[in-house]
C-alpha cells in the first residue's frame, strides 16, 4: 500500500477517506483535522491559555501533543480518579509527558472533592462507576480552570466517542443531551468555562496512530470499570456498521451536526443557576455534584 | 510468528507466511479496531507477515460511559 500523498510505503490506511499515508503525511494529515477542527468551531485562538484534561490515554496525549506543535500555550489537567494501579500508572504517563516538554500539569484528586475515589464512589451510590466518573470529571475540570484563569477546557474526544454518545442518545431520545453535543460549547455562564474537542473530527485508530507516531508513551490499558460499559458497546456496534460502510461513523455524527442539531437546539430553554452549596453553575438549588457527595459522605 | 494480543495481554504463536489482513481475519478483529505493530513500525493489511516476527496487536478502543 502507498501513501496517497508521495507513495512511499504506507503506515496506515484510512478507509473513510479512500486514502493511505506514511507516517509523515499521516502526521500531517492529521494536525491539519485538529486547525480545521479548532478553525471552524472558533475553539481558541493563539493568544488564549488553554487547559487539556488528559487521561495518560493516547487521544488527550495526543491532543496536547497536536497542540504543542501548532504552537498553542497549554498547560495540562489530570484528574486523579483513585482507581487502584490503573490511575497511578495513567498519572505517571501524564507527568512523564509534562516533564520530558518542561509543561505544567496541574493535578486534582477526585477524592478531596467528593470525599472518596471513585472504586468507593461507586459502591455508595450503587450506579455504573461510568456516571459518577463522568459528573466529577466534567464539574472539577470546570472548577480547575476557573481557579486557575483558564476560559477554556480541551478534551480529547474523538469521532469515536462523539458518534457512540449520539448513537446512545438517539437510541434513548435523550432530548436533553441533543443540543449539548457539540465539538465547542461556548460559555453560556461567567462560571462556566468553553468546553472544546479539537479531536472531534478523527477516529480511534488515527488517534491511537498519531501517538504511535510520535512515540508519545500512553496507557493502553483500558479503565477496569470500563468493562462492559454501554458505551463501548455502541462503539462495537458502530465498528461493524464501519467495517461493512467505511464513513458510516463521520456520516452520522457530521450529518447531525451539519443538519439535525439546530432543530434540537432550538428546544433548549435551560436557566442556569449557581449551586447554593458550591457556586458551581447547576440548573436546580443544588448541583448534581454536591447531591453525588452527600450520598457518599452517607456511606464512606 | 509470535502475535502479542493486549486487554488482557497474552501471546500466540502462528506459523506461516500471511498479510496481516489475514490474520486479522483469523483472529476475529476487525482491522479498524487495532494498530498493527512490527518494531517501531505500522502495518497496512496487506503488508506480508512471516515466522520470524514479532507483532503486537493493540487495541484502539477506549472510554466509558463518561
Amino acid at each position: 500500500m502507498k501513501c496517497k500523498k508521495c507513495a512511499g510505503p504506507a503506515a496506515l490506511e484510512l478507509r473513510r477517506h479512500n486514502a493511505a499515508f506514511c507516517s509523515p503525511h499521516f502526521i500531517e494529515f492529521f494536525r491539519k483535522q485538529v486547525a480545521e477542527a479548532i478553525h471552524k468551531h472558533r475553539m481558541f485562538t493563539r493568544d488564549e491559555p488553554i487547559l487539556v484534561a488528559v487521561s495518560g490515554g493516547k487521544d488527550s496525549l495526543a491532543l496536547w501533543d497536536a497542540l504543542l506543535e501548532d504552537g498553542y500555550q497549554t498547560a495540562g489537567l489530570y484528574l486523579d480518579l483513585g482507581i487502584f494501579d490503573y490511575s497511578q500508572e495513567s498519572k505517571a504517563k501524564c507527568e512523564a509527558f509534562a516533564a520530558s516538554r518542561g509543561l505544567k500539569l496541574y493535578v486534582e484528586r477526585v477524592a478531596d472533592t467528593v470525599g472518596a475515589p471513585i472504586p468507593d464512589v461507586q459502591k455508595a451510590t450503587r450506579r455504573p462507576a461510568c456516571s459518577a466518573c463522568g459528573l466529577s470529571k466534567r464539574y472539577l475540570m470546570n472548577r480547575a480552570a476557573l481557579e486557575h484563569g483558564y476560559a477554556v477546557v480541551a478534551t480529547g474526544h474523538n469521532l469515536d466517542d462523539e458518534a457512540a454518545t449520539l448513537f446512545g442518545s438517539v437510541l434513548n431520545w435523550q432530548m436533553e443531551a441533543l443540543p449539548r453535543q457539540s465539538p465547542a460549547l461556548p460559555s453560556s455562564h461567567p462560571k462556566l468555562v468553553r468546553r472544546v474537542k479539537p479531536l472531534y473530527r478523527l477516529s480511534e485508530l488515527e488517534t491511537a496512530a498519531y501517538a504511535f507516531l510520535r512515540g508519545i508513551d500512553y496507557i493502553v490499558e483500558e479503565c477496569p470499570f470500563s468493562t462492559g460499559a454501554t458505551s463501548l458497546a455502541h462503539k462495537e456496534l458502530l465498528n461493524r456498521l464501519e467495517e461493512a460502510s467505511p464513513g458510516s461513523k463521520h456520516n452520522f455524527l457530521f450529518g447531525f451536526l451539519d443538519k439535525a442539531r439546530p432543530a434540537f437546539e432550538r428546544l433548549e430553554d435551560v436557566v442556569l443557576k449557581e449551586c447554593s452549596r458550591c457556586g458551581q453553575v447547576t440548573t436546580g438549588e443544588i448541583c448534581a455534584f454536591c447531591k453525588l457527595a452527600d450520598r457518599v459522605k452517607q456511606h464512606v | 510468528m509470535r502475535v502479542i494480543l493486549r486487554n488482557p495481554r497474552r501471546e500466540l504463536e502462528v506459523s506461516g507466511k500471511r498479510r496481516v489482513k489475514e490474520l486479522l481475519l483469523e483472529l476475529h478483529v476487525l482491522p479498524s479496531t487495532v494498530l498493527v505493530i512490527r518494531g517501531d513500525e505500522l502495518l497496512t493489511g496487506d503488508a506480508v507477515v512471516g515466522d520470524d516476527d514479532v507483532l503486537e496487536v493493540r487495541p484502539v478502543m477506549s472510554g466509558g460511559g463518561a
